[in-house]
Order: structure tokens, then sequence, then C-alpha cells
């Protein structure tokens, strides 16, 4: 599958890509334009998307295919999908992080504290949340890099001790209790609150509904009020990190780290640098959707971010990420993740009864992994 | 490759087909949104109210919950069912700053809202018609003098389900009523576990003398047997909120005080009972409806086991 031969990490396995296109070189095979676009791992997540979207076109009630029902569909997926897209990262460079669902309880605490015992203002306690995210995130990969345990079993013992810590923490902040209220009122308001938590885009949809191109309620209150800042995260963070994976030396780094660690560290990648950066990506990943959603809910609990670990790692499974590292996209965990969002949703959509919800879950990502893995070989020829 | 496709979808859509019920689309919908999960023992009886009621009324009815105590996706799940423009909705509250919004917006929506359960505190200021549950901090005090009248003095309180602020109002409560020393003790909610560190608990502290478990099926039957195991049967007094078949045989056998019945069948009968009457005639009660707490002794205990085992109770 490497016919694109590369000029940084040519040692390493290569992103079976449109990588930045230098001027002609006959060394290169030409490849046609159809064939890159097929070759590309989030092609599966896509045609999986479709499958779905079709299963609940013929099921769902209609109302899950509007505008509010598109919305309430992305919502959990932005929040899912901030973190499988850090996790793919990660998976691509080659390690797990399991701890990423404990961290959104730990950061949403540390978050809460630092705003309503500490009283700092927003901007400080976000600051302050996302450096000890890092901080965290930066140990989880020394400790993987200096005793070369597996990240699964590390970041499995940090999955314990940071929700054991949310815990703690909780009951010693509250003095007794296992949810922090309160958060919404001492943020107060102003444009850092505005870039976390509401929506974007208002006055764009007022003026829609105003002018009934979108739907509004008997009271006249538009369905949809605006886009949640989450799915704007979402979408700007799936570029983002899609940009460095396919057109920056990091990206090629973080293939040449997953692919072959010590022939990538011989060709001269800082692997460990590689690697430790992308651990301290997920927490703060973590870290951002913890802020983001305890400023919408205005609450912490010891609960936020339960079992988010595997949601994340299958929505990048599904996005194209192969669990053994150097392959995979940002953008196939992008769809991963919407994925889980029009499932978990759409659900609720349709007359099951709500008994059969997680047998249809698993089913369902079971055959858009299996459709996924037959389409990416189908185009790659992998056997 | 295309026909693989189309194939499978048409596999999907006819399997679907096959399964789905016939939507009876002439009928109001109602939709309840809980946070109890239906493999809950204590859920599934709510949950069988609701299809109760559902049938009785001749109403749809569907009974959603998210999979894990997960605030944030139970308040899209609010959101969804808001979209979908039910007749009514049913809603529990066990954390109003995270729901608040989307039950307001249910309520801006134009949807009868009815709470049940928890947030019996928070209902009317989010723009609920009336709550159908039991106050959780008085149940907790009611049980919490019972047991202290029975002479306990060093109490434990088994909390399965940390971060549901119902259930800490009920170990607050059971403090308050009980009067002496009272440790939380927070476990999973897996019987086996709650049955391992309740022992372990009495293990370490001999003076611990009465328990307090919070839910019947899954953590009292484990608490009651953890007693068992550790030699203190009778000595060691247990209580439990809500009702299970072995947890009341248990109470009738005089291996546990008693059980505190909010009566849950109640809580999702009635809301779906209100909200027909309210979508075809407008009726609907004038106050909340207290649905507990009802205290079931050794005397009562024998009757409520069989109906206990049906789920009704």
């Amino acid at each position: 599958m490497t016919d694109v031969s590369h000029p940084t990490a040519p040692a390493a396995p290569v992103p079976p890509g449109p990588a930045a296109k230098p001027a002609r070189d006959e060394r290169l095979r030409e490849v046609s334009l159809l064939t890159r676009i097929m070759r590309r791992p989030e092609l599966g997540a896509l045609a999986g998307l479709v499958l779905v979207t079709l299963f609940f076109l013929s099921t769902a009630d209609a109302s899950m295919f509007t505008l509010a029902g598109l919305m309430n569909i992305l919502a959990p997926a932005a929040q899912l999908g901030i973190l499988a897209i850090a996790a793919a990262l990660l998976m691509i460079g080659g390690e797990f992080d399991l701890s990423i669902g404990s961290m959104v309880a730990f950061a949403g605490l540390i978050f809460g504290a630092f705003l309503t015992l500490t009283g700092w203002p927003l901007l400080v306690a976000i600051a302050a949340t996302f450096a000890v995210a890092a901080f965290l995130g930066g140990l989880n990969g020394q400790i993987v890099i200096r005793t070369k345990l597996p990240s699964f079993i590390v970041t499995l013992a940090f999955l314990f001790i940071l929700r054991g810590l949310s815990l703690v923490g909780l009951k010693w902040a509250t003095g007794g209790s296992t949810q922090m209220r309160g958060i919404g009122e001492r943020a107060g308001e102003g444009i850092v609150r505005e870039i976390f938590s509401g929506n974007a885009l208002e006055g764009l949809f007022a003026w829609l509904a105003a002018h009934d191109v979108i739907a509004r309620f008997p009271n006249g209150t538009p369905t949809v009020t605006g886009v949640p800042v989450s799915i704007v995260w979402f979408v700007l963070f799936a570029a983002a990190a899609t940009w460095v994976l396919l057109r920056t030396r990091a990206g090629n780094w973080i293939f040449a780290a997953g692919g072959d660690a010590n022939a990538a560290r011989n060709s001269g990648v800082p692997v460990d640098r590689v690697k430790t950066g992308l651990f301290m990506l997920t927490a703060c990943a973590a870290a951002l959707v913890a802020v983001l959603t305890v400023l919408d809910a205005g609450s912490t609990d010891s609960r936020r971010g339960f079992q988010k670990e595997f949601e994340a790692i299958i929505a990048a499974v599904i996005g194209g990420c192969l669990l053994t590292g150097g392959y995979g996209s940002a953008i196939g965990a992008f769809f991963g993740a919407i994925i889980f969002g029009m499932v978990s949703i759409g659900l609720t959509y349709t007359r099951f009864d709500s008994d059969w919800f997680q047998v249809f879950l698993g089913a369902m990502l079971l055959l858009a992994v299996l459709f996924n893995n037959f389409i990416r070989r189908k185009v790659t020829g992998e056997r | 490759m295309k026909s693989f496709i189309t194939g499978l979808a048409a596999a999907a859509a006819l399997t679907l087909a096959a399964a789905a019920p016939a939507a009876a689309q002439q009928n109001a919908r109602i939709i309840v949104v809980s946070h109890g999960q239906a493999n809950d023992p204590f859920w599934s009886v709510v949950k069988n109210g609701v299809a109760a009621a559902g049938q009785d009324m001749k109403v749809q009815v569907d009974y959603r919950a998210p999979e894990t105590f997960d605030m944030v996706a139970m308040s899209q799940l609010i959101d969804a069912a808001v979209n979908q423009k039910p007749a009514g909705l049913i809603v529990s509250i066990p954390d109003a700053s995270a729901l608040g919004p989307s039950i307001q917006k249910a309520v801006a929506a134009g949807i009868p809202v009815i709470s049940m359960n928890s947030g019996s505190d928070v209902s009317k200021k989010l723009g609920a018609l009336l709550h159908v549950g039991q106050d959780e901090l008085d149940a907790g005090k009611a049980a919490g003098a019972k047991l202290k009248e029975m002479g306990g003095k060093v109490g434990l309180c088994v909390n399965h389900e940390v971060g549901n602020v119902s259930l800490d109002l009920r170990c607050k409560g059971f403090a308050e009523g009980f009067g002496g020393k009272v440790t939380v003790l927070p476990v999973s909610n897996d019987p086996a576990d709650i049955r391992a560190k309740v022992k372990a608990a009495l293990a370490s502290d001999g003076s611990v003398d009465t328990i307090m478990a919070l839910g019947a099926s899954l953590a009292g039957e484990p608490t009651v047997a953890a007693v068992k195991d550790a030699g203190k049967t009778g000595s060691v007094k247990v209580a439990s909120f809500d009702l299970s078949a072995n947890f009341l045989k248990a109470v009738s056998a005089g291996e546990a005080a008693f059980a505190i019945d909010q009566q849950q069948y109640l809580q999702g009968y009635l809301p779906v009972v209100f909200l027909a009457l309210n979508a075809k005639y407008g009726l609907i009660p004038g106050g909340d409806v207290p649905s507990g707490p009802n205290l079931i002794t050794k005397d009562k205990a024998a009757q409520v086991v069989e109906l206990s085992a049906k789920g009704i109770r």
C-alpha cells in the first residue's frame, strides 16, 4: 500500500494519502485522484455513516432529520469526537489512553474548584485546568516511555486513579456531596464564556427563524437557536488535526512513531517527545470536553465522562485507525463520532423498546467496523 | 460493491421493518426520560408502570434512559424527546443544573412536563406541572428515626450510585434521623462488590450495628448476605430503601428490619395517566403526589413479596 514514498521519514510506513505534492519526481508512481481518495482510511467511516443514515431514514421518525434533530445528534457526537480525534492521533502514534474518560471528570472537578473555591476569573481557571491536564498527560507519557510498560496498562491505572481522585476531591471541595453546583453562576458572562458555552451564530438562526427558513415552536421561539459551541470546537479540532497529520512534519513523525518506533528513531524522529506530546493532547482534549460540558451544565459530578474512553477508541477504530498504530486518520474519527452520536440519539426516534438499546448500539458499531474494514481491504488490496 | 451496500442497507431495513411494532400514530405519544437504566431492578418496575398505564390509557409510551448515570447524555435525550413533540414528557431530575435548560426548553415548546422520582425540590421552578415521588430527605429521616428507636448507635450508609443527589439526600436524611455516628460507604452497582465491601466494613469496624442500603435488590440483598457472612445476623440491623422479593423475604424472616417503599410503580403509572387525561380533557391534579415513604416491616412483608416478584412493587 505504500506506493507514495516520503521525503522526511522514508523508513516508516506512510499515510496512503495525498501528502504534499512536490514538483514532479520520476521516482514517484503517479496515482489517479480517484484511487488516492479510495485509499484514505476514513473512506470506510464515511461509507458506514451513509449506511447508518439509510438505516434511520427507513426506521426513524422524520423529525430526526430536521435541523433540530441534526443538532441533537451532533451535540453528543461533538463531545465524543473531541476525545476521539485526540485518541486517534495517539493511536496512530502507537499508544492508547484509557484515562481520558476519568480525565473528563477530574478536569471538571479542578475547573469547578478553580472557579468556585479559589475564585479565579474564568480565563485563568480554564488555562490552569489545561495546564493540570497537560501535566497529567505528560506524566502518563513519561511513565510509559521510561518504564516501557504498555500504555494500555499505565493509562488503565490512571483510569482508576483519576476516577477515584474525582470522588475524593469532590467530597472534599463540596463538604461531602458528590456533585458540585453553581459553577455556571461563578463563571460570569463575557467573551470567554461565549467561546466555551452556549450557541454560536444565534443572530443568524434568529433571522432564519423570523423568515420561516427554520421551524418554530408554537410559542414562536425557533426550534434551534444556534449551533452549540461544542460542535464548532469539534469541527475546528478535526480540521486542525487533519492538517497536522497530512501537511506537517509533526504529522509525519506521528505516523513514523506509530509505524515502527525504532526505525523512526534511527531516522531522527524524536519518538519520545512525539508520544509525550500526544498524551498531553489527549488529556487536554478531555479537559476541553470537561470545560465545555461543565459550563453548559453548570454543575459537575463524579460520574462525568464515564466509559468515554471506550467510546472514543471505538469511534477512532470506526474511523479507520489500526489498533497496532501507524495507520488512521483524524477525519475518520470525526465521522466515527458522528456515527456514534447518530446511533445513540437516533434510536430514540424509532419505535424500538429502549431495552434493546445496547444490543443495537453494539451491533451497529460492529457492522460499521466490519463494513469499514471490508471497504478498506477492497480498495487497498490488503490481504 | 454497490450491490453489497444496497443489499446490506435493504437487509437492515427489512429486519427492522419486521421487528418494529406497528407504529400507531393515531394515539397521543408520551415520552419518559429517566436516569435509571432498565437493567436496574428498581427502574424496571417504573418501566412496568409506564407500560401498564400506556395500555390502560391507550396511549403510546416510550421509556428512555442513558446507558450510564450520565447527566449530559440525559439532557441530550430530553432534547431529542422535545424535538419529537410528544403530548407529554415525564422526567426524573437528579441534577437540576445539568437538566434544567433542557426541561425549560420542553416547557417553552408547550409540552406538558411532569417530574417523577427525583427532583421534588426543583420541579415547580423548572416549569413542571407537578411531581410524583418521595421526598428523599424526609424518607431518610423517617427511616433513621425508626432505626434509632430500634436501638441503633453506629450506622453505615451504603451508596451504590455516587453522584446521584437523591441518594446523597437519603444518606443525609438517615444520618439526621439516626442521630448517632454514620459513615457513608461508596460502592459500585455490582452486588458482588457491595457484598465484599460491606463485609470488609463490618470486619474493620466491629461497632457498626445498623446498615442502611439505598436499593433493595442491588444493595439490600448483598448487605443482608454480607451480615450473614460476618455471622452478625440479628445483631446488625439492616434496612433498605425500595423493595425486592428477596429482601422482603429477609424482612419477614427477621434477617432485615424493614424496607422503605416509595411505590415506584406509581411513579411510572400516574404521570402517564395524568398526561393522557391532560391531552384528552385538559385535566391535571392541583399539586405534587407523594408516592412514599411507606415502611414495610415484618408484619406487612409477606403480602408484598408476591407483587415484588412480579415487578409491581
